[in-house]
């Protein structure tokens, strides 16, 4: 493949024998993945499987011991191609800056790169919280937010670089149903209107099942099932089946 | 250890090689600068104040007895400029900024506020250890000169109203004056400069390298503390050998 016009929406993104050890424990036991441009994948699997170490490695966060992570076709590994795209990531805490106010997080990106002035700074935040629903909460911080509100600003300060990749980790973690559906239907209605390539890590059935185009199912840093919703939940594997239909009524020594 | 000093000569090269942004982030370096003076000022003085006449109060009633009451403004002024001023200042502000340093930064790591500012394109080293660091570096400096002003005031003070000393105010000066030269207190001031960078590349380092919980950043506000402190006097030492050699060979005598 070769490389897009970074003002694309949307980039293909392909993993190939990707590995990672932690001393002796192998986290990552040589993934391949191809996720394509425009669609939201979902990558699943029970704790510590390896989902979050994926994503870090993904965002360029950690360097794999071997493999490799190609966007449209070129290894992010050469620091030329990892910043000809725009990439984002939104973390399971949310990780906003606890000293800034939500406004000043969402432009940070905007500010600390000397992007824009900055009234059209203020402007884009403004319109980027309007967009998960956040309008009015620019001088608030982000202590004063509940923990939906944290993530969905979390968004908001991703979208502000315009990104042509998104990588969500565990976004409905520690959220009650109804603001895991709220932070569901920003997922999907971002990669509805801007085509954005979405990967989502989570552990959430529901959300999973929900926004997916395609999921992958990770266990022990393997990829042991891949496909659309349909082909998962239709899974005759009985590590799939047990993680899917997991309930108090099940033995948890069947596991 | 060794692989500790290795990070942190390599984060004190990468911050020097950051100094040409130091204007970008002047907003922070200011802000730092005020959060320095702001917090310790009102402890740099009575601290200082005490020191002085401790210091008078223990040289001073031996040395009248011995008449040699001339040389109390003297021993007392020189010994603030020199030893006592820096050294004080820098273990104070490792105590009170190089600990909220590392907390400020170890949460910042633990709870992944650095990976997002990594995944924006946004050094952490610019943002973060850059505006702390030539905070540090201007504030400490200022300190340690506040410090040696208010100590010879205390010193002063305690010559003039302890009855076993009772050196007037004048003569106090007058001898500080006769024994202590310009390049006495830069020669405090510059040890203070020094200390700086060791606080502020300590606390970062150990913010930076925060693992784990809130346990995880107890234990680095700790080392960073006991680091600095340990360093400070170590280099202190350091600093006094290498200005008497220099001294010997005629240079900053």
């Amino acid at each position: 493949m070769s490389a897009t016009s970074s003002t694309q929406p949307g980039v293909a993104v392909q993993v190939r024998g990707l590995r990672r050890h932690y001393g002796t424990q192998e986290v990552l036991q040589g993934i391949d993945l191809d996720v394509l441009p425009g669609e939201i994948f979902v990558i699943m699997g029970p704790s510590g499987s390896g989902k979050s170490v994926l994503l870090r490695h993904l965002i360029g966060l950690e360097q794999p011991d071997a493999g490799e992570i190609l966007i449209n076709g070129e290894s992010i590994q050469t620091p030329a191609v990892a910043d000809r795209y725009r990439l984002a990531m939104v973390f399971q805490s949310g990780a906003l800056l606890n000293s800034l106010t939500v406004g000043e997080n969402v432009g940070l990106y905007l500010r600390e790169h000397r992007l824009k002035p900055p009234a059209e700074i203020a402007r884009i935040v403004t319109e980027k919280l309007d967009v998960v629903g956040l309008k009015g909460t620019e001088n608030k911080m982000p202590g004063e937010l509940s923990g939906g509100m944290k993530k969905r600003a979390a968004i908001a300060r991703a979208l502000v670089s315009e990104p042509q990749l998104i990588l969500y980790d565990e976004p409905t973690s520690e959220l009650d149903p109804l603001s895991s559906v709220v932070v569901g239907e920003e997922i999907r209605k971002l990669n509805q209107r801007t085509g954005v390539t979405s990967i989502v890590v989570s552990h959430d059935r529901d959300l999973a099942f929900g926004i997916g185009h395609r999921l992958a199912i990770l266990h022990e840093g393997r990829i042991v099932a891949l496909g659309v919703p349909e082909e998962i939940k239709a899974s005759p594997l009985p590590i799939i089946r047990n993680f899917l239909n997991a309930d108090f009524k099940l033995d948890p020594s069947n596991l | 250890m060794f692989q500790n000093i290795g990070e942190m000569v390599l984060l004190f090269w990468q911050t020097l090689r950051a100094l040409p942004l130091t204007w970008r982030q002047r907003d922070k370096v200011l802000d730092q600068c005020f959060e320095i003076g702001n917090a310790s000022l009102l402890m740099v003085t009575v601290l200082s104040f005490f020191i002085g006449g401790v210091l008078t109060l223990q040289t001073g009633p031996t040395m009248v007895e011995r008449g040699l009451a001339n040389y109390v403004g003297g021993i007392v002024g020189f010994s603030v400029a020199r030893e006592l001023a820096p050294i004080m200042m820098a273990i104070l502000i490792a105590g009170r900024i190089g600990s909220a340093m590392a907390a400020e930064i170890g949460s910042m790591r633990v709870y992944q506020e650095i990976d997002a500012l990594r995944t924006m394109n946004i050094n952490p080293i610019h943002y973060l250890v850059l505006p702390r660091l030539v905070a540090i570096t201007v504030a400490l400096p200022m300190l340690v000169t506040f410090s040696i002003l208010v100590a010879w005031l205390g010193g002063a003070v305690v010559a003039r109203l302890t009855a076993e000393i009772d050196i007037p105010l004048q003569s106090f000066f007058e001898n500080l004056k006769a024994m202590v030269a310009l390049k006495d207190v830069a020669h405090g001031v510059f040890k203070g400069f020094c200390f700086a960078w060791i606080v502020g590349i300590v606390a970062c380092h150990q913010g930076l390298v925060t693992r784990g919980g809130p346990r995880g950043i107890g234990r680095s506000v700790t080392k960073a503390v006991v680091n600095a402190i340990v360093l400070i006097v170590i280099s202190d030492f350091a600093l006094t050998r290498l200005f008497v050699v220099l001294g010997s060979f005629g240079i900053l005598k």
